[in-house]
């Protein structure tokens, strides 16, 4: 069981930050921060810190996960304002707090996305979205190490809704799996560009904005 | 974020070396701002992020009221395309400004294989090329480092050149420009008010003729330009600036630790050696304010090793309580120390088994040659008993793997000094079977060979490169006598160090070639994914320029170098004569052992030479 843990954001020019980079930044965050963290055994001793749910290049979100065992330098309050100070643009620590769940319990994860239609979104977007997204299954192509795979996305996918924003913006709310197996929301456009090329935007950007267990009940 | 950018930023590998926002970064509130300068590192942001020479500019000049400094790097591929698809001109990183609208746009040179880099910066910047295109609603480009202590081949791109070190000169130059510019002075006005101060270069002031047989007959200064131009130096590092405050990059690059620089110059003299030579005279930091620089730099940045940095550590007087003060401090964070630079002595183990108390990386020493005799000529002073003793103690201590660096093609070598390598590789497998403490790991020793590039400002600057289908053979031959299973052979492609051969040494007419490159397609030469042969070649052939002529030909002792208006302190007369010793095989005692007056304690009577 993790003793400690993090709950910060990562927006803005901090989206390019890949999730290994990210380990390496918190690594000297804390190090500039004199918070001393528990660091692993042997040859090549790393600080043991993880983050939950590994972020898409170039995905916001607003609810990351840092787990780690906090041994000096800092009491758990003053934690977020002192590793702020020292963070990358950004990078916002939100809250400190003792860890009681196992990041394994997280199931679900809401995401916010913004559609965008260079040449305006086509007629009815709403509904045909709706639509396509209410099938029985959706399979995609997907690549994986062992090659191209089938993955049907349905099993996945708690709700997912779309509201017409602009004459080219489409908002789309979804509720998806967050791991075992975690749900890309690339994967929801993807599933549009395979399937009905007329209803996928040139380019959509995501944000992470709340996550869950398997009852629904926000994770912390 | 910019809209564009949005979209372009998820389709580049590594993004994240494109968008700034580092936690270190400076940014000014622009209303406050006077002068804008754009530092163009003329490779991509992994090499440029690990070059100290920008992070201490960096640093003095944003500390410069008035004046911004920010970064840019050279797109990789992928990138480049997606700027010149969308029509976004490079900007930089902190600001996201385009660099064309920049006061000053300055590119760090650092080596040869970098120059297409700067063409195709300035393209995609928006700026013409060539000096003689921009007129006076342009930026002043300039260029420092120490590949321009021959500046010849980037002479029609740059209207000027800082030679030696920037810390003192660039703010003078940046303060004249930024008066010169609000008085409303011409380009030519100023150049020619700049060629006074001492260590500018302006290469439009100076002509160039050549002989029939297409060696330079002269340079010759005008409207009151200096003959020599002398290189700059800081004269006290104690005083001098020292980034402890630096950028730390959010993404991984090549050298990702803190760098503490120990000192300056060098008191080998390896004949072969430009830094040895160029960065003369030693000026050192002395211990306790490198300790406090140690401290002050590894609490900001956080970083999770240090580098001790110098052209030679081993030689660092005090080093040893200098190690003991560091690692006291390190190791309370868990920092690692690491000594690249180590001479190859008994001192050497007995400080990495110290210091890597931590963790423990790899041991790498440079004979350079396989011979004494050649290790005479060339003056590096690493007597094999030495080497083998060393690497003795190491294997005691339970090291395992050692990495030997040489040089093939070296002035006088035959095929018994290459042979000679695989001789003392096999010494050092015996070595191993009569030290080694734990002999079940077995023992891995890596050797690499590349192909010696004679430089300008050494004593080997006469000399021809070996040509590259020779330098084939003796890898060949050195492959062939090579058989200890216990060791891996890799060698560098000639490729490169023939353009590098052209380049090092070139003069004005390498500026066309160099654009013909550029205008085919070169870029990022240093990278083998785009480096070129044959595109090279071509454009030296459409240009009607041997190639030849620069890299195997042996310059007469009296023939004028395209740099022999470049003054870096030691005296030609110097070089030449250590060029005698080389041939005469005879070594030459270091700096601290005896004087012998090279001429660059000229740069700095008042201080001295600190070797």
């Amino acid at each position: 069981m993790p003793e400690q843990r993090l709950l910060f954001e990562k927006t803005g020019r901090a989206i390019y930050i890949s999730h290994l980079d990210l380990m390496r930044t918190f690594q000297r965050i804390f190090a500039r921060a004199s918070v001393t963290v528990k660091h692993s055994e042997g040859f090549n001793p790393r600080p043991k810190i993880s983050i939950a749910l590994p972020l898409s290049l170039g995905q916001e979100s607003v609810c990351e996960i840092l787990d780690f065992c906090l041994v000096s330098g800092s009491a758990l309050e003053e934690l977020p304002e002192k590793l702020n100070a020292v963070s990358p643009e950004g990078i916002r620590i939100i809250k400190a707090y003792n860890a009681s769940r196992k990041p394994k319990d997280i199931y679900w994860v809401k995401i916010l996305g913004q559609m965008e239609y260079d040449s305006g979104a086509p007629e009815d977007i709403e509904k045909r979205l709706d639509d396509f997204f209410a099938q029985k299954i959706i399979v995609i192509k997907k690549k994986s190490k062992s090659g191209i795979s089938d993955f049907d996305i349905v099993p996945c996918i708690n709700s997912v809704g779309f509201e017409k924003t602009s004459h080219n913006t489409v908002k789309v709310n979804a509720v998806i799996t967050a791991q075992n197996p975690a749900l890309n929301p690339e994967n929801l456009m993807a599933a549009l560009r395979q399937l009905s090329p007329d209803l996928a935007p040139d380019f959509t950007k995501f944000r992470r904005i709340e996550i869950f267990d398997k009852d629904g009940e926000i994770f912390r | 974020m910019d809209k564009i950018m949005e979209r372009i930023l998820p389709r580049v590998q590594k993004p994240a070396r494109y968008t700034g926002g580092e936690y270190g970064q400076t940014v000014k509130e622009l209303s406050a701002v006077k002068t804008r300068f754009a530092f163009c590192f003329p490779d991509t942001y992994e090499i440029g992020m690990s070059n100290l020479g920008m992070r201490i500019l960096y640093g003095v000049l944003n500390e410069m009221e008035g004046v911004w400094c920010e970064r840019v790097f050279a797109p990789w591929g992928d990138m480049e395309d997606q700027l010149r698809k969308n029509g976004i001109p490079l900007y930089t990183l902190e600001s996201g400004d385009p660099v064309r609208d920049f006061d000053i746009v300055a590119f760090s040179l650092g080596y040869e294989m970098a120059y297409t880099n700067v063409l195709n910066m300035l393209d995609l910047a928006g700026l013409p090329i060539r000096a003689e295109d921009r007129g006076d609603g342009f930026p002043l480009v300039i260029a420092g480092g120490t590949s321009c202590l021959n500046p010849e081949p980037l002479a029609a791109f740059i209207d000027l050149f800082l030679l030696g070190e920037g810390e003192e000169s660039l703010p003078e130059l940046v303060k004249i420009y930024e008066d010169s510019r609000l008085s409303g002075e011409t380009r030519e006005s100023f150049l020619k008010k700049a060629a006074k101060i001492e260590g500018i270069y302006v290469p439009s002031l100076y002509e160039v003729s050549y002989n029939g047989d297409g060696t330079i007959k002269s340079i010759t200064p005008k409207d009151g330009a200096p003959k020599k131009i002398r290189k700059r130096i800081i004269k006290n590092l104690d005083a001098a600036f020292f980034p402890d405050k630096t950028i730390i990059p959010s993404t991984e690059i090549v050298h990702d630790r803190e760098v503490l620089e120990l000192f300056r110059g060098c008191i080998r003299g390896c004949r072969f050696c430009q830094a040895g030579y160029v960065y003369r005279p030693v000026r050192r930091r002395s211990p306790e304010v490198l300790a406090e620089h140690a401290r002050a730099s590894l609490d900001y940045s956080g970083y999770e090793e240090m580098t001790l940095s110098s052209l030679s550590t081993s030689d660092y007087r005090g080093l040893r309580p200098l190690c003991d003060d560091l690692l006291a401090h390190c190791e309370a964070r868990s920092v690692s120390l690491s000594l690249p630079s180590l001479r190859a002595d008994n001192f050497s183990v007995e400080l990495m088994e110290r210091v890597q108390k931590v963790r423990r990386t790899g041991l790498t020493f440079a004979p350079e040659a396989g011979s004494q005799r050649l290790r005479d000529v060339i003056n590096k002073n690493v007597r094999e008993e030495d080497l083998l003793n060393t690497c003795g103690i190491a294997f005691e201590g339970g090291w395992n793997t050692i990495k030997l660096y040489f040089m093939l093609g070296l002035p006088t070598e035959t095929d018994e000094d290459v042979t000679a390598i695989n001789d003392l590789v096999n010494k050092v497998v015996h070595v191993w079977h009569q030290r080694a403490k734990n002999k079940a790991r077995g023992l891995r020793i890596t050797v690499s060979t590349s192909c010696f590039v004679p430089k300008p400002h050494t004593p080997f600057q006469w000399e021809a490169q070996v040509t590259r289908e020779e330098y084939m053979r003796r890898v060949a031959l050195l492959r062939s006598v090579m058989r200890s299973k216990s060791v891996t052979y890799n060698w560098h492609d000639a490729d490169t160090s023939y353009i590098e051969a052209c380049l090092s040494r070139g003069d004005r007419k390498m500026g066309d070639v160099l654009e013909k490159v550029w205008r085919t397609g070169g870029k990022l030469d240093a990278w083998s994914e785009y480096f070129s042969m044959e595109r090279w070649l071509n454009a030296f052939i459409s240009c009607g320029v041997s190639p030849e002529f620069y890299a195997f030909r042996e310059r007469g002792e009296d023939e004028v170098f395209p740099w022999s208006h470049i003054d870096v302190g030691v005296e030609p007369e110097f070089f030449l004569y250590q060029r005698h010793e080389a041939y005469n095989e005879r070594v030459t005692p270091d700096c601290r052992a005896a004087c012998l007056n090279c001429g660059a304690l000229s740069l700095c009577p008042e201080v001295g030479c600190d070797a």
